[in-house]
C-alpha cells in the first residue's frame, strides 16, 4: 500500500475543503471526542428533528487528514438523512475499517467513504477514520428526544 | 562454570577509553550490533529508527545476556541454597553493582522496579502511606507526611508519568499541586520557583531532560529551591541517563528514576535511586516475600533498601540485560555517546530549519540533546509521520505524553525524531528528504 493509496484524492479533497466544518446553531446535542493516544480533538453538534432526521451536523476539530476528511465525508453523507440510515452506514463502515483491508467497501452505502478502504490496512490509523463516526453515534445516543431511536447504546467502538 | 565471564564480562578500564570524536564515530559498525536494524519495512525500505526516546533498540550483547541467563543460570534469586539460586543471586546483584557504578551510586541505593513510571508511583505511594500511617498514630518522618495546606511543585513540561502520580497524591492528601509554567516559545519560567516553593512544599520534581523539547533543565536550581525548605527533590532522569555520563547523587536529587529500555536495555526494568537514609526511612509500598525482616500473623518488619522495595521474584534477566547495555555504553564511552547524539540533534535542527514550512519546536533555554521536535505548518504530525513511515523512517508523532506542554506551546502535537548510538547523519538526511516529500504531498 503506497502513501498515495492511503491518502486517496477524495480524502485529500475533503481534508482541504471540509464539509460541515464550523459549529452551528441550532443543535440538540454537542459532543467532544478525543483520540487519547494522539490528542486529536473533535466537537460535533447534531440536530435531530421530530421525524428522526439528522437535520444538521456541524463540527470543528484538530486532527490528521484522515480523521478530518472522515468527519467531512460523514457530515456530507448523513446530513438530512434518517438516524436509521446513519446506523446502517456505520455498521458497513466499521466492518470495512476493522477488516484489515480484506472487506470490500459497498460504494452504494458508503459513497466517498469507500476511499478509506486503504486506511484499514494501517491498524494505527483506523481510530483516526472512526473518530467522527463515533462522535456522531454518541450524539445520537445522547439525543433522548428522538422518537425512532430505541436502540440502547448501539455499537460503541471505543 | 565461570560466572564472571558470563555476567560480568569486563569492559575496558576507563583510562584505556578515549572519547571518539563525531567524525570517528562509525555508526555502521555500531549498527551491525543491533539485529533489528538489518530489517526492511513494509515498503521494502531499510529501517531508519528515529524513535529511541520512546524505546531504544537492543544490541545483540543485551539479548545474549538475557538468553544466557535463562539457558544457564535461571533460578529464583535470594531464595534457596542450591547452586543455580546462588548463581542467579550473584548475577542479579552483580547487575545492580554495574548499574549503580554507571550512575555514580552505591548498590544499596539502587532499587529495581518494573518501569520508571512504577518508580515514580512508588515514591508517590510511599508518601501517601506515610501520611496515612501518621493519621493512624504511627509516627512517621515529618518529611514524608503531607497535609492539607502543603504543596507539591512540578513543571509544565513533565511527561505524564511525572505529573499524574503527583495529581493523585495531591488529591488524596489535600495538598496543592503547583507547577513552573512554560512560555509559548518553550522557555521554562524557572524564576517562578522562587514563589512556588515555600515552607509548605514537601516535594519538588522535574525532568532532567524534556522528552519533547529534548533539552536539559537547570536541575541545580530545583535542587536548591527544594533543599532550602527541606522538601524532597525527585528527578526524572529517563531522557538524560541514556545519552550522557550522569553522576546521579551529584545532581542534588534525593530520589531519581530512569528506565532500562531507553538505554539499550530490556523492557520491564525501571530503576529507583535514592539517598540511603531516605530509602530506609520511607514506608514500604508493595509488600510480600523477600522484602520482610520478620513476619508473625499479626505484623511484619521490613528489610533495608533495596530489598525493602523489591517483593517477589525479581526481574533478573532484565537486570542482567541492562548491565550488559551499561557495559556496551561504557565501551563506547558516555562522553562519545553524548557528543554523537548532540551532533545529530544540532545537525537535524539546522537542516530542518531550512525546510519550507517546518518549525522546530525547541526551548531557548538549551539545545536538544537527543530528541528534536518539529511541525510542518499546515500538515498534521500524524500525516507527516505516515509519509515518513512510507520511507521506512520511524518517528514519534502526537503529544508525547506531555499534553499540558502541547497546550502551553500552542500546538496540538509534534513530530519527534530522537537519536541513539546507532543513528547516522545520513539518516537525518533521509529524514529531511522525507519531510520535504510530506510537504510536497500535502501542501
Amino acid at each position: 500500500m503506497s502513501i498515495e493509496g492511503m491518502y486517496q484524492e477524495l480524502i485529500l479533497d475533503h481534508h482541504k475543503h471540509p464539509v460541515g466544518k464550523g459549529l452551528r446553531e441550532p443543535f440538540s446535542v454537542e459532543v467532544h471526542h478525543i483520540n487519547t493516544s494522539c490528542g486529536d480533538e473533535l466537537t460535533v453538534r447534531t440536530k435531530i428533528d421530530s421525524d428522526g432526521l439528522l437535520a444538521d451536523i456541524s463540527w470543528d476539530g484538530v486532527g490528521c487528514a484522515i480523521s478530518m476528511a472522515s468527519m467531512s465525508m460523514l457530515a456530507e453523507m448523513a446530513t438530512g438523512e434518517s438516524v436509521a440510515a446513519f446506523e446502517q452506514r456505520k455498521v458497513a463502515f466499521l466492518e470495512v475499517m476493522h477488516g484489515r483491508g480484506t472487506v470490500v467497501a459497498d460504494a452504494a452505502l458508503l459513497n466517498d467513504a469507500v476511499a478509506f478502504q486503504g486506511v484499514a490496512q494501517f491498524a494505527a490509523r483506523v481510530k483516526c477514520a472512526l473518530l467522527g463516526w463515533m462522535a456522531v453515534a454518541d450524539a445520537i445516543e445522547q439525543t433522548s428526544t428522538v422518537p425512532q431511536n430505541n436502540s440502547q447504546g448501539g455499537n460503541n467502538d471505543n | 562454570m565461570n560466572l564472571s565471564a558470563v555476567v560480568m564480562s569486563p569492559s575496558l578500564p576507563k583510562h584505556e577509553r578515549t572519547p571518539k570524536t563525531v567524525t570517528q564515530w562509525r555508526a555502521e559498525d555500531i549498527r551491525a550490533d543491533f539485529p533489528i536494524l538489518q530489517r526492511t519495512m513494509r515498503t521494502g525500505k531499510p529501517l531508519i529508527y528515529l524513535d529511541s526516546a520512546a524505546t531504544s533498540q537492543k544490541p545483540r550483547v543485551v539479548l545474549d545476556a538475557e538468553r544466557n541467563f535463562y539457558e544457564q543460570h535461571n533460578a529464583a534469586a535470594h531464595r534457596g541454597s542450591h547452586q543455580l539460586a546462588e548463581e542467579a543471586t550473584e548475577a542479579y546483584e552483580s547487575a545492580r553493582l554495574t548499574i549503580a557504578g554507571f550512575i555514580g551510586a552505591s548498590d544499596s541505593e539502587v532499587v529495581f522496579t518494573k518501569s520508571a513510571t512504577e518508580s515514580l508511583n512508588l515514591i508517590a505511594y510511599a508518601l501517601l502511606n506515610a501520611t496515612v500511617l501518621q493519621s493512624r498514630g504511627v509516627v512517621q518522618d515529618p518529611r514524608f507526611v503531607i497535609a492539607e495546606g502543603d504543596n507539591i511543585v512540578v513543571t509544565e513540561l513533565e511527561h505524564h508519568a511525572n505529573l499524574v502520580p503527583w495529581q493523585e497524591l495531591a488529591l488524596k492528601t489535600g495538598a496543592e499541586l503547583r507547577w513552573v509554567s512554560v512560555a509559548s516559545d518553550g522557555r521554562l519560567r524557572i524564576e517562578e520557583l522562587a514563589t512556588l516553593v515555600d515552607q509548605h512544599t514537601k516535594v519538588v520534581s522535574c525532568a532532567h531532560v524534556s522528552n519533547t523539547l529534548g533539552h536539559m533543565l537547570d536541575v541545580s536550581a530545583f535542587a536548591s529551591a527544594a533543599h532550602a525548605v527541606n522538601a524532597i527533590f525527585v528527578l526524572d532522569a529517563c531522557q538524560s541517563i541514556p545519552h550522557a555520563s550522569i553522576n546521579v547523587p551529584a545532581t542534588g536529587a534525593d530520589l531519581a528514576v530512569f528506565s532500562a529500555h531507553k538505554m539499550l536495555g530490556p523492557t520491564g526494568l525501571g530503576i529507583l535511586w535514592g539517598r540511603g537514609e531516605l530509602l530506609n526511612a520511607l514506608p514500604v509500598v508493595s509488600t510480600g516475600g523477600s522484602m520482610i525482616k520478620h513476619v508473625t500473623m499479626a505484623s511484619s518488619t521490613y528489610q533495608d533498601s533495596p530489598a525493602r522495595f523489591e517483593p517477589g521474584v525479581p526481574s533478573m534477566a532484565q537486570a542482567i540485560g541492562t548491565a550488559a547495555a551499561v557495559r556496551y555504553l561504557e565501551d563506547l564511552s558516555m562522553e562519545s555517546v553524548e557528543a554523537h547524539v548532540r551532533h545529530l540533534s544540532a545537525y537535524a535542527v539546522s537542516a530542518l530549519s531550512q525546510v519550507p514550512h517546518v518549525r522546530v519546536i525547541a526551548s531557548p533555554d538549551a539545545p536538544p540533546i537527543a530528541a528534536v521536535s518539529f511541525i510542518l505548518d499546515g500538515v498534521h504530525p500524524h500525516d507527516v509521520g505516515q509519509v515518513l513511515d512510507d520511507d521506512g523512517i520511524a518517528v514519534r508523532v502526537g503529544h508525547h505524553c506531555a499534553w499540558p506542554l502541547m497546550r502551553a506551546l500552542g500546538v496540538p502535537a509534534t513530530v519527534r525524531a530522537s537519536f541513539s548510538v546507532y543513528n547516522s547523519q545520513s539518516e537525518v538526511d533521509a529524514l529531511i528528504t522525507s519531510v520535504i516529500r510530506a510537504g510536497d504531498f500535502f501542501l
